[in-house]
């Protein structure tokens, strides 16, 4: 039971898919704009992350070893489908912001990187544990980024004004901030590993 | 389609929307694959000749197998030329294929990195010394299949003036396709100046490596949105 809860719980801070592996950056800089879309990022990434690895364990024995990436790419490129345009029916406003980058969770390095590190070795139950336990770090490491920029670069949280009168940073919600804050985020997680 | 719309086309690509700084596409190979410059060169040029062979080739299989038109091949061989006379919808709701393009480009790209990689391995060994240890991970360079995707929204918002079945689409595609690989080697080529100099400075231990990257193409992104608005 302790090593299963292990699985769970090492993507979500030890090994973060973003902090300490960093795979996955593209979604993790565009996204970031505001917390919503990072949350509908993060969602539609661990759907496609737990059950990607669910299906690959699955037919990890029937599949040949010479053709498993493409068989794996056809695989998540599925399931990617099915969440654009679930997501394009049911939340258009997301989907205008964020549809290129649900797309491309197809060539997402976290997803294909874990069908091939873990998925491929593992039974179907421990890949799913694998797999929400690294969709949920990826869902914290988004939300950390979203809501620094949110805050600083728009003065808002969910749309909420959070410092009446305070005159936000603009450049925070632009291209350069998303490097700027993931580069300092990482200094910080490397520096606290640091001192211990 | 004039000479002057192309060339904004592919001015736009590398400076105004550079696929690095303004999109954040292909963020892993760049920070990956720029600690030196030679090793940039050769990323970059794999780049921009698999993202202009991409924008054809999947314009191609956009244009002649998904998007429901008189020149759908699959029309052309499964479906009645009789009921598309007598129904104007008739094309659109049997042979509208578009919600596969994700799943066929992929697969068109994965395809054609590995054919590419094989031709030139036979004709030129010279070249795929240079490039042959990049053309593999190319395929899961996510600006390649951005640029498939988005050449399609870039002339679906074009409407009219750049609409399918326009003989400019083609053009536009590959002008999109060379300039975001241009732009892509561009950004690499700069990143990877900056950070051969940056191993001999003295950065502070917590931001070694990955976090300095990233700072430093921080302020390359400040420094690139000086083109906006060079192009409307």
């Amino acid at each position: 039971m302790t090593t299963q809860l292990k699985e769970l719980t090492k993507g979500l801070w030890e090994q973060n898919p973003i902090f300490v592996i960093a795979l996955g950056l593209c979604p993790t800089l565009a996204v970031t704009t505001s917390v919503r879309n990072a949350i509908g990022m993060g969602v539609s990434t661990i759907f496609v992350l737990v059950l990607s690895n669910v299906l690959i364990s699955a037919v990890r024995t029937i599949v040949p070893d010479k053709i498993r990436i493409p068989c794996y790419i056809v695989i998540i490129a599925f399931l990617v489908t099915v969440v654009d345009l679930v997501l394009a029916a049911y939340f258009p406003d997301i989907s205008k912001a964020i549809g290129l980058f649900i797309k491309l969770i197809v060539v997402n390095c976290i997803i294909l990187g874990r069908a091939e590190a873990f998925a491929a070795k593992n039974n179907p139950w421990r890949s799913m544990l694998d797999g929400i336990g690294m969709g949920i770090g990826f869902l914290i490491a988004l939300l950390m980024v979203s809501g620094i920029r949110e805050v600083l670069g728009a003065n808002k949280l969910f749309g909420y004004v959070v410092f009446p009168g305070w005159r936000p940073i603009g450049v925070m919600v632009l291209a350069p901030g998303a490097f700027l804050t993931l580069g300092l985020l990482l200094g910080w997680k490397r520096l606290s590993e640091l001192k211990h | 389609m004039t000479i002057t719309t192309l060339l904004l086309v592919l001015l736009s690509a590398v400076f105004v929307n550079n696929f690095v700084f303004a999109k954040f596409l292909g963020t892993c190979p760049y920070l990956g694959c720029s600690k030196d410059t030679s090793s940039a060169t050769g990323m970059g040029l794999a780049v921009i000749f698999v993202m202009t062979m991409t924008s054809a080739v999947c314009w191609a299989v956009y244009h002649f197998f998904l998007y429901p038109s008189t020149a759908n091949v699959l029309y052309l061989v499964f479906g009645s030329a009789q009921a598309a006379a007598a129904d104007s919808a008739y094309i659109k709701t049997h042979f509208d294929l578009t919600f596969l393009s994700t799943l066929s480009f992929i697969l068109v790209i994965a395809a054609l990195v590995q054919f590419v990689e094989m031709v030139i391995q036979k004709v030129s060994p010279a070249l795929y010394s240079a490039l042959g240890i990049y053309l593999p991970l190319i395929t899961t360079n996510c600006a390649v299949l951005a640029v498939a995707i988005l050449n399609i929204d870039g002339m679906m918002l074009h409407g009219t003036q750049l609409g399918y079945g326009h003989s400019g689409s083609l053009l536009f595609a590959l002008m999109n396709g060379f300039g975001g690989g241009v732009g892509f080697t561009v950004a690499l080529l700069l990143m990877s100046g900056i950070r051969e100099r940056l191993d001999l400075g003295d950065v502070p231990r917590p931001l070694r490596g990955m976090p300095i990257a990233f700072i430093t193409a921080g302020l390359l992104a400040i420094s690139f949105m000086g083109f906006l608005g060079l192009v409307k």
